[in-house]
């Protein structure tokens, strides 16, 4: 008869095997391989409008919202994707039209658009992003400052096939 | 007596005032500001509610406190009415969201949370009487909701980044706690059920 000794070295060694296994295919969805979509946030898509003009600048600037797109998987640099930028700033509320902007990624997939001075609206300074344009499947993103005073922000898009 | 009125005063009015100073006011419409102060102003109401009812406000009997009480309870769910409008008004989809409770800002939960609270005593308080509930019965239904509606209302406070200077805020929400500790603490209403149908009896 085979007695199976529990020793704290092979425990730690299957315990952390099991949980490495386990851990993975928990965390990973869809490609076990390769870099996981970026869901959309709670409240992401709140006062969207759809097709915002693409623009050199919001309004005035001061405030630069930037960011970059990739593609799930591979997460290679997506180019000339869209995204829409709104906040409620200095010059605007957040529904308002003014408030409202679109631009493109460059060769590397980042994207950089300046804007008005972001302020707290809801009780967080934060400001909202989409990719809308249907190629990939439509992510709102909504990030939070640290604090009101800063005076820029950065989203990340990972995007997969619509 | 004119000194325990008047820090209540300054309690509450400190709050409103640094917060009428505040710079965000200039970016927002008169609606959201009207909904934000209605918010200050119902947290100051809370702080109300446990002194009348502990009677630690000088030159008001038992009975006006108990009053005051009742009124200041009604006030107060009017005051969060106010708010929750504005904020609806305001942005629609925000205010949605902290009802469902989706929303992504973590104090949302807690003043929603709060705000039922109010709202389920101020139904009982006006059924009680019809109802025929014996203050023990109030009571026993009255604390833990009186509980809820604190604690939500200081963390749903305190997590906001809004018009309230921080100081003043965090002051009106600790004299809010501890004035709700102290006539919980005084009003013993924690105590055994013997205890209180003796006294009820010797009420009678």
């Amino acid at each position: 008869m085979t007695t199976v000794v529990f020793n704290r070295r092979n425990l730690l060694i299957t315990g952390g095997a099991v949980l490495a296994t386990g851990a993975s295919g928990l965390l990973l969805p869809v490609r076990a391989d390769g870099l996981a979509a970026t869901d959309s946030m709670p409240g992401g898509a709140n006062n969207y409008r759809k097709g915002a003009a693409i623009v050199d600048r919001i309004g005035k600037g001061g405030f630069w919202m930037s960011g970059t797109v990739r593609r799930a998987g591979d997460g290679a640099p997506l180019a000339g994707q869209r995204i829409q930028i709104w906040a409620h700033t200095v010059e605007g509320q957040e529904h308002e039209p003014q408030s409202h902007g679109a631009t493109l990624t460059d060769k590397d997939g980042k994207f950089r658009l300046e804007m008005p001075q972001i302020i707290p609206i809801f009780g967080q300074p934060h400001g909202h992003l989409a990719y809308d344009s249907g190629e990939f499947k439509t992510v709102f993103l909504r990030p939070v400052m640290r604090s009101p005073k800063e005076t820029s922000l950065e989203a990340h898009f990972v995007l997969q096939p619509a | 007596m004119i000194l325990i009125w008047a820090a209540l005063a300054l309690a509450i009015g400190l709050p409103i005032a640094a917060a009428a100073m505040s710079e965000q006011l200039a970016w927002r419409g008169p609606v959201y500001i009207l909904a934000g102060f209605a918010g200050i102003v119902a947290l100051g109401l809370v702080l109300v509610q446990p002194l009348l009812i502990g009677g630690y406000l000088p030159g008001l009997s038992a009975y006006r406190g108990r009053r005051a009480h009742h009124w200041i309870g009604g006030a107060l769910a009017l005051a969060v009415v106010i708010h929750v409008a504005g904020l609806w008004i305001t942005s629609p989809p925000d205010m949605i969201d902290a009802l469902t409770y989706v929303s992504p800002t973590p104090f949302s939960p807690f003043g929603v949370t709060a705000m039922w609270a109010i709202f389920i005593v101020a139904l009982l308080a006006s059924l009680r009487t019809r109802w025929g509930w014996r203050p023990r019965t109030w009571r026993f239904v009255h604390m833990p909701l009186a509980i809820v509606i604190v604690a939500g209302s200081v963390v749903h406070c305190l997590l906001i980044e809004g018009t309230m200077e921080k100081v003043s805020k965090m002051a009106l929400c600790a004299l809010v706690v501890a004035a709700t500790v102290k006539v919980m603490a005084d009003l013993q209403v924690w105590r055994k059920r013997r205890a209180l149908r003796r006294e009820s009896v010797a009420r009678q």
